[in-house]
Parts: C-alpha cells; sequence; structure tokens
C-alpha cells in the first residue's frame, strides 16, 4: 500500500508536470479566449454537456479544460519557485545557526520564533495588496514567508551531522568553514530537506490559490486555481461543477504532492518526527 | 519559541520563567517594528490609503490627519508607545477607534477558534490512539490517509462544498452568518482540518513511545485492562506535547480564519482585516497583524509554562 500510495503520488505529480510544460500543444482552446454564445457549458458527461467541452466551459465561455492546464503552469511555477526562494532563504539561516552555535544559533532561533508569530495569510494578503498583484510578487512574498520549515531542519540535521567524525576530519584537514558547509554538511542534510521542500511546495500551492481565491493572488485573467474556483463561486448554487472541477484538481495536486513526500520520506531514511 | 526557553539551561523555575518572558517580549517588540514596516512597504501610505480614486487632495489630507508627514521614527514611536496602551488608532473606512472595531469582533473569531481546536482535538486525539494501537495495520495506514488528505485539502474550497452540500442541498445548517450557534459547526469543521494531521501524529508518535515504555509493560505485567492503560497512563505521558501544540495550532487557526471567516461571512477579525485590505484601511489591518502575533506569542508563553510548571525535566533542560 505504502509502494501503491508513492506510485500514485509520483504519476499525479508527474502528469500535471507534463501538462504544465506542454499546455501550449495539449490545450483544446485557447484559455483566454471568450465565447458568449457557450457560456456555462456543463462537462461533456453531464446533461447538456458538449463534446466540444470536456470539462465545460466558464461564466465567460472560455474553455475549462483549457484553463485547467494552464493554470497547472502557475500552480507548478508558483510550488516551484517558491520552494526554491524559501528553501535557500532557510537552509542557509539553519545551517548557519545549527554549526556556529552560541549566540549565532541564539539569532537564527530568534528570527524563527518571529517569523512563527507574524500571521502568514494575512501579510501576505497585505503585501500583494500594497504592491500589486502579479505572480512575481505573490513568488517572493510566499518565499520570503515560507522558510522556516526548513530553517528548523537544517538547524537541528545540521547539529546532528556537526560532530561526526568526516567533519571534524575535514576541519582538522584545514578546509574553510564555507568548504566544511557546502561540501560537507550540505550534502548529508540534503535528504532532509527534499522531504521538507515537498511539504513546503504542497503549503505554497495551496496558499496561492487561497490568495488569489480572495482576489490577491494572480490577477485575472490568468487561470490560477484557486482565482477560477473565486470567479465561479456566483454560479456554484446552480451548478457545483464550476468549483468541483478546479477544486479537485487543486486537490489531487497537492495530495500527490504530500504521497511523494511521504514515500520519499521512507526512501530516504527520514525519521517521521520533524 | 521553545526552541531557545528549553535550550539546556541549568537554573531555577523563576529564571526560566524570566528568559521566556524576555524572548516574548522581544518577540513583540520585532512584530511592532514588522507590523509598521509592512504598511510603508508601497512607499507612501497616504497614497496607498485613498484609493486608486483618491484626488492629490485626499491624499494630503490622510496624510496630515494620521501623521504621515512626520518621519518615520517618529510615526514609529507614536504608534507603538499607543499601541502599548491599546490604543491602535483610528479606522479610516469607520472613522471610529481601531480597538473597538476589534473588541467588537473578537469574540466570533474566538468562537470559531474554539470550536475549530475542539473539533480537531476530538477528532485528531481518538484517532491517533487507534493508530498508536494499531501500528503498521491496514487501519493505522488508513488514518495515516486521512491525515493526508486534511493536508491537501484546500479549505476554502471545503468550505464552499460544504456549503453546496451541508447548507444548499440538505439544508442542515446555514450558510452563512452567526445569528444561532450552528453557525460555527461548517467554518469549525473546515477550520479544524488544517490541525488535525499535525495533532493526530503527534498523538500516534507520542502513543506508541509510551506504549512501549517500561511502566506500560509494568502495568500490562500487573494485569490492568487495556483501557486503564490506554486512558490513564499512556494518554497522560503523550498529552503534554499535544496541548503545547494545540495551543500553537490555535494561534494559526485564528491566523487563518480570514479564509474561513471570508468564505462563510463570518464577521469576525479575519473578516474585517480582509475588509480593510481591500479599502485601503490600513490602521486597521496594522492593528490585527499585531493583535494576531500577540495572541499566538501569548498562547506559546502559556503552553511553555504550563510544560514547565507540569515538566521539571524541561527547566532543568
Amino acid at each position: 500500500m505504502k509502494r501503491f500510495s508513492t506510485l500514485f503520488g509520483m504519476t499525479i505529480v508527474g502528469a500535471v508536470v507534463l501538462i504544465a510544460l506542454c499546455a501550449d500543444f495539449l490545450a483544446p482552446h485557447d484559455p483566454f479566449a471568450q465565447d458568449l454564445m457557450a457560456r456555462m457549458i456543463p462537462p461533456s458527461w453531464m446533461e447538456s454537456g458538449s463534446p466540444l467541452h470536456l470539462f465545460g466551459t466558464d461564466q465567460l465561455g472560455r474553455d475549462y479544460l483549457s484553463r485547467l492546464m494552464y493554470g497547472a503552469r502557475i500552480s507548478v511555477l508558483i510550488g516551484v519557485l517558491t520552494v526554491v526562494t524559501s528553501g535557500l532563504i532557510g537552509t542557509a539561516l539553519g545551517v548557519t545557526g545549527g554549526y556556529f552555535g552560541g549566540r549565532v544559533d541564539d539569532i537564527v532561533m530568534f528570527a524563527i520564533t518571529c517569523r512563527l508569530a507574524i500571521p502568514l495569510i494575512l501579510v501576505a494578503l497585505t503585501v500583494v495588496a500594497l504592491i500589486g498583484s502579479s505572480l512575481t510578487v505573490v513568488v517572493m512574498t510566499l518565499g520570503l514567508l515560507l522558510w522556516e520549515r526548513f530553517a528548523v531542519v537544517a538547524r537541528t540535521t545540521t547539529m546532528q551531522v556537526r560532530n561526526i567524525d568526516y567533519v571534524a576530519a575535514a576541519r582538522a584537514a584545514g578546509a574553510s568553514t564555507p568548504h566544511i558547509l557546502l561540501r560537507e554538511i550540505l550534502p548529508n542534510i540534503l535528504s532532509h530537506l527534499i522531504v521538507i521542500a515537498t511539504l513546503e511546495m504542497a503549503l505554497a500551492i495551496l496558499l496561492e490559490a487561497a490568495l488569489s481565491f480572495l482576489g490577491l493572488g494572480v490577477p485575472p485573467p490568468l487561470p490560477s486555481w484557486g482565482l477560477m474556483i473565486a470567479e465561479a463561486k456566483d454560479y456554484m448554487f446552480f451548478s457545483p461543477w464550476v468549483i468541483m472541477v478546479p477544486g479537485v484538481a487543486l486537490f489531487v495536486l497537492v495530495l500527490g504532492i504530500n504521497l511523494l513526500g511521504d514515500g520519499l520520506r521512507d526512501f530516504l531514511g527520514v525519521s517521521q518526527r520533524r | 519559541m521553545r526552541g531557545i526557553g528549553a535550550a539546556p539551561y541549568a537554573g531555577s523555575m523563576l529564571t526560566f520563567l524570566f528568559r521566556r518572558l524576555v524572548l516574548a517580549a522581544l518577540v513583540c517588540l520585532t512584530v511592532l517594528v514588522v507590523a509598521f514596516a509592512l504598511t510603508r512597504l508601497s512607499g507612501d501610505l497616504a497614497v496607498s490609503m485613498a484609493g486608486p480614486n483618491g484626488t492629490a487632495e485626499d491624499v494630503a489630507i490622510i496624510r496630515k490627519n494620521y501623521g504621515l508627514d512626520r518621519p518615520l521614527p517618529v510615526q514609529f514611536l507614536d504608534w507603538a508607545v499607543n499601541a502599548a496602551s491599546g490604543d491602535l488608532g483610528r479606522s479610516y473606512l469607520y472613522r471610529a477607534p481601531v480597538s473597538g472595531l476589534i473588541a467588537e469582533r473578537l469574540p466570533i473569531t474566538f468562537c470559531l477558534g474554539l470550536t475549530g481546536l475542539t473539533i480537531a482535538l476530538l477528532t485528531a486525539i481518538p484517532l491517533g490512539i487507534v493508530s498508536a494501537m494499531k501500528e503498521g495495520t491496514l487501519l493505522d495506514r488508513g488514518i495515516g490517509l486521512i491525515a493526508l488528505i486534511g493536508q491537501a485539502m484546500p479549505s476554502f474550497w471545503l468550505g464552499l462544498v460544504l456549503v453546496i452540500w451541508f447548507g444548499l442541498k440538505l439544508q442542515w445548517l446555514p450558510i452563512s452568518g452567526t445569528e444561532t450557534w450552528d453557525g460555527y459547526i461548517m467554518p469549525g469543521i473546515v477550520l479544524a482540518f488544517s490541525a488535525i494531521p499535525a495533532l493526530l501524529r503527534l498523538t500516534r508518535a507520542g502513543m506508541i513511545e509510551a506504549l512501549a515504555s517500561d511502566y506500560i509493560r509494568t502495568a500490562r505485567a500487573n494485569g490492568l485492562s487495556v483501557a486503564s492503560i490506554v486512558l490513564k497512563h499512556a494518554l497522560r505521558n503523550a498529552a503534554m506535547p499535544v496541548v503545547s501544540v494545540a495551543a500553537v495550532q490555535l494561534g494559526f487557526m485564528l491566523g487563518g480564519s480570514i479564509v474561513i471567516e471570508t468564505v462563510f461571512a463570518l464577521h469576525g477579525v479575519g473578516y474585517l482585516a480582509w475588509e480593510s485590505i481591500n479599502k485601503n484601511d490600513f490602521p486597521v489591518v496594522q492593528a490585527v497583524v499585531l493583535l494576531l502575533a500577540m495572541i499566538y506569542i501569548g498562547l506559546t508563553l502559556a503552553a511553555d509554562m504550563m510544560n514547565a510548571v507540569l515538566d521539571p525535566r524541561l527547566r532543568a533542560g
């Protein structure tokens, strides 16, 4: 069952990434093309659905499947770029604190504590509202906010490997501190960081969707899944599928990433607790 | 927060308390600076507050009325000193003191947070116990899957789905508002989803550890019933980390309630903040950021203190 769920997660993530990369070729329609004669057509398996639009059309007559495919691009982009940004910040802080200890570590711990006290969604919303909504702003905002788990894990794992023989040997051999950090410490804590990266990627994708849903994430007419749900919200009582299609896509992608992360955790031998 | 507080440090209870209080005060100070700096991100707060349709005259009036023409350090000190004494400034939109606006709405957010936490604990702890007792079985894996599903659920979407299903199709629950107590059920469930995975895993891990320990084996050897062993002995030892994480989770939940209050149109602090962000009422936003951070700091401090009282090992390191 474990192997099955990992495989399942891998398939989902692989498929979504593939769709995101090849949306230009795969999408049956232009995701931005409005067709006022073909608004709110239900998915083709429902009554009065059209074979032309597999997942139906939205309130402006845009093809839902095409928007979903381009939306995958936004989710994947946000997930990857946010994790790269926050991963760099968090790992740098955590490794520094864990390796040097003492006062330096106190400062790193203090930074983590302060970050945890700051209400994430509220601050992200405010930043986007003040600077203006765009993909770049969302990535930078989330990247600058989501580093704390990387820092916590990098710090604890660095402390564990700091005093292991080969690090001590490298130090005795006169290796420079940057060399020790990058060549001795980092490769040894990488597996832990990869597991955290999957968790954070899932979180970043969910947060982007929530921000876009609240109208302060990716700006329209970009087909972010969260934005699709927000735009469809007014019609959900009469045709619930309008929020089901993007919602299920979001849920399945995030579940896939989490399942993959869970499998990686076992595969890389990272312990369950933190 | 626990990191520094629980660092190896041989000292008395008082020293521990003192260190934790100083740390909390320092974090509060940093948050004050962050909340202030946040609203100055756009460069000119007066322009932001006047909005896209504001004239140069509006901007000048706002700048003067809110003292935004003064140097930044003066503005900060003025705001911070007033905030410390409970005066959080005046709302631009409501033309009323921010503290009053927040006080009116805070009970709703607290009710929502506590409902969410209660539902989360009532779900996570029993599931965690069962999972630990059946470790490695199909049931354990199934419960693990529930945690993963909870983690993957977009809360705002789950809210909408529940509204369609229980509010509209079955008509069991009101779809918005808090006129009656049952208005909190759906938002509470949605909010609980975000906390269940962490609480469930922690309960499970704590129970597995406790069940494998010597005193449980002794209790078993003495012929105590399974119920008595699990509930009286193992759970008591597994509960402590759960309690402190629950406090932290409550802090996160109050912060995350902004999304849920918007979906269910609950007029709590989160809704106020969202409204204020959209209407450029930044004195309110600044105050809510500060308030939520303070609540979080207070909750983690309380959890740490409680742990220190319950477990002397933490104090001594």
